[in-house]
């Protein structure tokens, strides 16, 4: 072994309490980063998850301009044999087509302007949360019965209970004057005020007579297995579209550019939080490596009157640094990654999170994430950061003079 | 050519409200292969001399030469570089490098060198032999005794066979027969490999086994005696 290697790995041994001491502070921060980054990317995966599987899906069919501002008349025509189309070609079953329109709804008592989405109930539960959340009733099962169902919230705005009529007032796609009565058959409870307030589902050929769609719809959704899937979906599906077709597909960042957004706020607030951990922990580093340093004057000193370079002595610093660090990282890495690996098969829970997932209709515990970048970000930024941290150490060793060292008791 | 000259050398340090002169105008030529001591009472200038030739320490005027080279006007790591293939260092302190056993303390200096490890092993096994340590290779510095430990630096100085051996009370810390033990093998070590020593000391019996003898006082030389030839 090299000498320099020798005397580097010895020197880190000499005050062994100090060095796992301050190995210790990294192993625990590198603990704590691999598990908080895989909790973090497995509930960013729940919350894209949760998004997605309310209205969005992965991929959506849609007429060109339509998601920057939805008209009734930018259309996907004959859009029930186009989703029935992608399903073969996809072989898959989680394709829905959808259309949507505002209406003014009114039971006996009283009236709200709604957005109803026109669904078809044997496809839409594949691709939506919301068939899966009716608290009261059933979901819709006929695709031309004059059958409804409403947010439960706005069920009680409009003082209705499963069984009750509600008139429907729109305008049609033609412009005429759009109307029908359904029956509520169900009333589901998201969670989510903005949809229990004003949300209402039909079936889409109800929805197709009713606003004069002409075989019409909005947006057909594709859900696939996982995000991973969706470039390929998006492919595939654009493929399908004739070349002067008017229709686009976007994937659920462009439909939802907001949730990205949002986890990308969340992201910057906690690798703030994140650095001020691995700043703290490169100051004990630092104290490390300058008490190892000033302790060591005298030594330094002689090696120097022996011929050795200050420049190869900063190196020896950063040689003594970098093993502790690597031993930080494996340590905090390998652990770290085991704790959240039985965490990921046994998930994570809390008190009274099981009553607030189902009411979310997620998932009663939450899975931390783990892969190499999870494993690795932040044993890797710890690392960079004990080795920036024992620069000035380092560094301090070019001003040492010899003789100056060697009178250091 | 001589294996050091100093010409006009001045230093002067700072202490308190005082300036003191630890080198003041001295010159002195040291031919290849000579034994000298330097002889001066504390404070009188023999370890600032030393750290002149060794490139330790700079002087605040006049040069400095090592084997014709001019040192005194070279950066640190040209000095290192110096210090690394022409001197070697005997330290009052021993001033060994305590997490190396003594067989890696006599390599370092090798090892940094760049010497192969086959020849350093051959190298550092003979001098540790040479210098009475055979047994002794792999005991750290803080399992020998403190004429075990400046064997292993008088080891550690000449195992790369420098041109020129510094030596700063080399015999401060032993007693008489270990000290004499150490005398006798700068003396072998002079004779056989024409390495030249310059010894600093006030020890009087290290003096008798030098071949000039250099007294200095307040930072001046004040005698300069060729003992062989007396």
């Amino acid at each position: 072994m090299n000498i320099v290697f020798r005397l580097a790995w010895r020197n880190l041994w000499r005050h062994p309490r100090r060095t796992w001491l301050t190995t210790g502070a990294m192993v625990f921060s590198n603990i704590l980063l691999v598990f908080m980054i895989s909790l973090q990317f497995g509930m960013y995966g729940l919350m894209i998850d949760n998004a997605l599987q309310v209205f969005t899906g992965h991929v959506q069919v849609q007429a060109s301009g339509y998601n920057e501002d939805k008209k009734m008349r930018q259309t996907v025509p004959d859009i029930i044999p186009l989703a029935n189309s992608i399903r073969t070609t996809l072989n898959s079953e989680t394709v829905a087509a959808r259309g949507w329109a505002f209406a003014l709804a009114s039971s006996e008592d009283r009236s709200f302007g709604i957005g109803i989405y026109g669904v078809e109930p044997e496809f839409e539960a594949q691709v939506s949360n919301i068939p899966g959340l009716v608290s009261d009733g059933r979901y819709l099962e006929t695709d031309n019965a004059a059958e409804i169902v409403v947010g439960s919230v706005l069920a009680r705005n409009l003082h209705v209970k499963v069984g009750d009529e509600l008139t429907l007032l729109g305008s049609g796609l033609d412009g005429s004057f759009a109307a029908a009565v359904v029956n509520i058959v169900g009333i589901f409870d998201s969670g989510v005020n903005d949809i229990d307030r004003n949300i209402a589902e039909i079936p889409l050929r109800l929805f197709q007579e009713t606003f004069f769609m002409e075989g019409g719809g909005h947006q057909i959704v594709v859900v696939g297995d996982g995000l991973e899937a969706v470039p390929a979906i998006r492919s595939t599906v654009q493929s399908m579209l004739p070349d002067d077709s008017d229709l686009v597909v976007l994937d659920w960042d462009e439909i939802q550019p907001g949730l990205k957004q949002a986890i990308q706020a969340d992201m910057s607030s906690s690798f703030f939080m994140y650095l001020v951990l691995v700043i703290l922990v490169s100051f004990s580093v630092l104290n490390t490596q300058l008490m190892s340093v000033l302790e060591r004057t005298r030594e330094f000193g002689i090696v120097m009157a022996l011929g050795l370079r200050p420049g190869r002595l900063g190196r020896l610093v950063l040689l003594e640094t970098a093993m502790m660090g690597l031993i930080g990282a494996i340590l905090g890495a390998a652990a770290g990654g085991l704790l959240t690996s039985w965490f990921t098969s046994h998930g994570l829970a809390f008190p009274g999170m099981d009553e607030m997932a189902a009411r979310f209709n997620l998932p009663a515990r939450m899975y931390p994430e783990v892969n190499v970048l999870t494993l690795s970000a932040g044993p890797a930024v710890v690392f960079v950061f004990t080795m920036l941290a024992a620069i000035y150490p380092a560094l301090r060793l070019r001003w040492q003079n010899p003789v100056d060292a060697m009178r250091v008791a | 050519m001589s294996a050091v000259r100093c010409v006009d050398l001045c230093k002067t340090y700072r202490q308190g409200d005082q300036d003191i002169k630890a080198l003041d105008h001295v010159s002195i030529d040291i031919a290849k292969g000579q034994f000298v001591c330097l002889s001066a009472p504390s404070g009188g200038g023999k370890t600032t001399l030393l750290n002149a030739i060794g490139g330790l320490d700079i002087p605040d005027s006049g040069e400095v030469y090592i084997a014709g080279e001019r040192i005194d006007n070279l950066n640190k790591g040209e000095l290192a570089d110096i210090r690394l293939k022409q001197i070697g260092f005997v330290f009052q302190a021993y001033n060994l490098i305590p997490v190396l056993s003594a067989r890696e303390n006599v390599e370092f200096v090798m090892q940094v060198q760049g010497v192969p490890s086959a020849e350093r092993i051959k190298k550092s096994t003979a001098i540790l032999k040479e210098v009475g340590l055979e047994g002794l290779e792999d005991r750290r510095p803080a399992e020998m005794s403190g004429g075990q430990q400046q064997r292993v630096a008088v080891a550690r100085a000449v195992a790369s066979r420098p041109a020129l051996v510094l030596a700063d009370e080399p015999t401060a810390n032993l007693d008489s027969k270990t000290a004499d033990e150490l005398m006798a093998l700068f003396t072998e070590l002079n004779e056989h490999h024409n390495t030249t020593f310059v010894i600093a000391t006030h020890d009087q019996r290290v003096m008798t086994y030098a071949g000039r003898l250099i007294r200095m006082l307040d930072g001046r030389i004040v005698d300069d005696i060729n003992q062989r030839a007396a």
